[in-house]
């Protein structure tokens, strides 16, 4: 019998791996990435895993497909101990920490049902990163940490 | 002033503040050497929520500069009732105006519509966001009865709604001011606000009860608390009563206190205050001209 781990996740060859996602929001790294398995890729998922440094985490694999960084910063808001490895032929290439960018545009809609951002007008939501949330560009309402990942536009 | 807009009180410096209440004294001084001094520039007014008084005194003001103004009229005999977007409103109507002015029932309206334009844009109200046309004449009449530095100031009423209060705190801490603020605990400050505030490193104190603080206050700025923030009657008039004045509140409170309101009032100043030496709310919205005059005087002079 192939032990747990191989059942649970398989490697991969060629692509991307999420690991230390905070477990529960392996789902939400996906939809924020836009990677719904539409377009073909093998995509393989662990939630709740055992984890020596977050006690449960998440992890995600994208075969074929190798992130850039200003991809994967993004996921700091949801997912900020993060860490992505670049496999190329079943060997970690690169092995990066997610970033926290200055700004984040269209991943997250404004809690505020009256903020200008949620009526029809021509404008893409807006956040300004701060150190332990987000800030509407427009109405400058404050979205903390933990709120981020109950407000994202990517479904 | 730094920018060409004038959306939210955050993004105003001291300098930038200091600016209009000294061209402000300047026009209270001498009106007349600025009767003709924008003669022929059109100032539009682009008003989606019911006004009265901030669009009578930006008409007037622009008037009192020698320009005109047009107006888009109420929202119901307008192209927004055929569902025109804001962006399309504003970029249409700054074909027709050296500038704008603005008020909008959605918080970020005024942001989001200096992105589509390129003459200034004043907000003259964004929800309950921001009103800073009003701090601007506000703090222009604490500066004319308080001074501005070594300030104790209690602010009252709705602070979490209250767009007036959230720019007027925002831009009291270009100023050495202490503030209290003092409300209903449903009715606290909203976290944005509060964040920019300790940021800045203001002095700030939040209180339930008016005596906490009232003698030490030099001044007191009293808001309206609306019914609708309330889901019954009931709850609405035994916390609205808390925090209504008269002069027998006044008795504790110092001599030369300020009292000021951006009104309308409903019944949170009793009328009895209105002939004491406390009441300022009717000079303050006196000073809506002189004010809104300087703002638009820098604005429509600015290289563009």
């Amino acid at each position: 019998m192939t032990d747990d781990h191989q059942l649970r996740v398989s490697k991969i060859r060629n692509g991307t791996v999420i690991d230390h996602v905070a477990a529960g929001q392996a789902l939400n790294v996906l939809a924020i990435l836009g990677i719904d398995g539409t377009s073909g890729e093998a995509v393989s998922v662990g939630m709740n895993v055992p984890s020596d440094r977050l006690g449960r985490k998440d992890i995600v694999k994208v075969e074929g497909r190798e992130l850039s960084q200003s991809e994967v910063d993004v996921l700091s808001l949801i997912a900020p101990a993060a860490s992505i490895n670049i496999v190329r032929d079943y060997d970690v290439v690169e092995k990066n920490r997610v970033v926290r960018p200055d700004a984040v545009a269209s991943i997250i809609s404004c809690p505020n049902r009256n903020c200008i951002s949620n009526a029809d007008e021509p404008i893409r939501s807006r956040f300004t990163v701060l150190s332990d949330g987000v800030r509407c560009d427009y109405c400058e309402t404050i979205v903390r940490e933990d709120e981020v990942a109950a407000n994202l536009d990517v479904n | 002033m730094r920018q060409d807009h004038l959306i939210s009180a955050s993004h105003l410096s001291r300098e930038d503040i200091e600016a209009v209440l000294d061209r402000a004294a300047d026009i209270d001084d001498d009106p007349a050497a600025f009767r003709q001094r924008h003669a022929g520039k059109v100032l539009g007014l682009c008003f989606f929520e019911p006004s009265t008084r901030t669009r009578m005194s930006f008409d007037s003001a622009m008037k009192r500069l020698g320009g005109q103004t047009v107006d888009m009229g109420p929202v119901e005999s307008s192209s927004v009732k055929k569902g025109e977007t804001l962006a399309d409103t504003v970029r249409v109507v700054e074909g027709y105006a050296d500038a704008l002015v603005l008020r909008h029932p959605s918080e970020g309206a005024a942001t989001m519509a200096s992105e589509f334009v390129d003459v200034p844009l004043v907000n003259a109200g964004d929800g309950a966001g921001q009103h800073p046309s009003q701090t601007l004449l506000d703090l222009y009449t604490i500066r004319e009865n308080a001074g501005l530095d070594d300030l104790t100031i209690g602010i009252m009423g709705d602070l979490k709604y209250g767009r007036t209060v959230h720019s007027l705190a925002e831009a009291l801490t270009n100023f050495d001011a202490s503030q209290h603020f003092v409300s209903p605990e449903s009715l606290r400050l909203p976290r944005n606000v509060r964040y920019d505030l300790h940021a800045s490193g203001a002095q700030v104190r939040e209180h339930t009860e008016l005596d906490e603080v009232l003698p030490e206050l030099d001044v007191l700025y009293v808001t309206r608390i609306q019914r609708e923030r309330f889901p019954d009657e009931n709850e609405y008039r035994k916390v609205a009563g808390q925090y209504q004045i008269d002069s027998e509140t006044l008795e504790s409170a110092a001599d030369d206190l300020t009292v000021m309101h951006p009104l309308p009032r409903v019944d949170e100043i009793s009328p009895d205050i209105d002939d004491t030496d406390h009441a300022t709310y009717f000079e303050q919205a006196h000073n809506g001209i002189p004010v809104r005059m300087a703002l638009l005087d820098i604005l429509l002079s600015q290289d563009r």
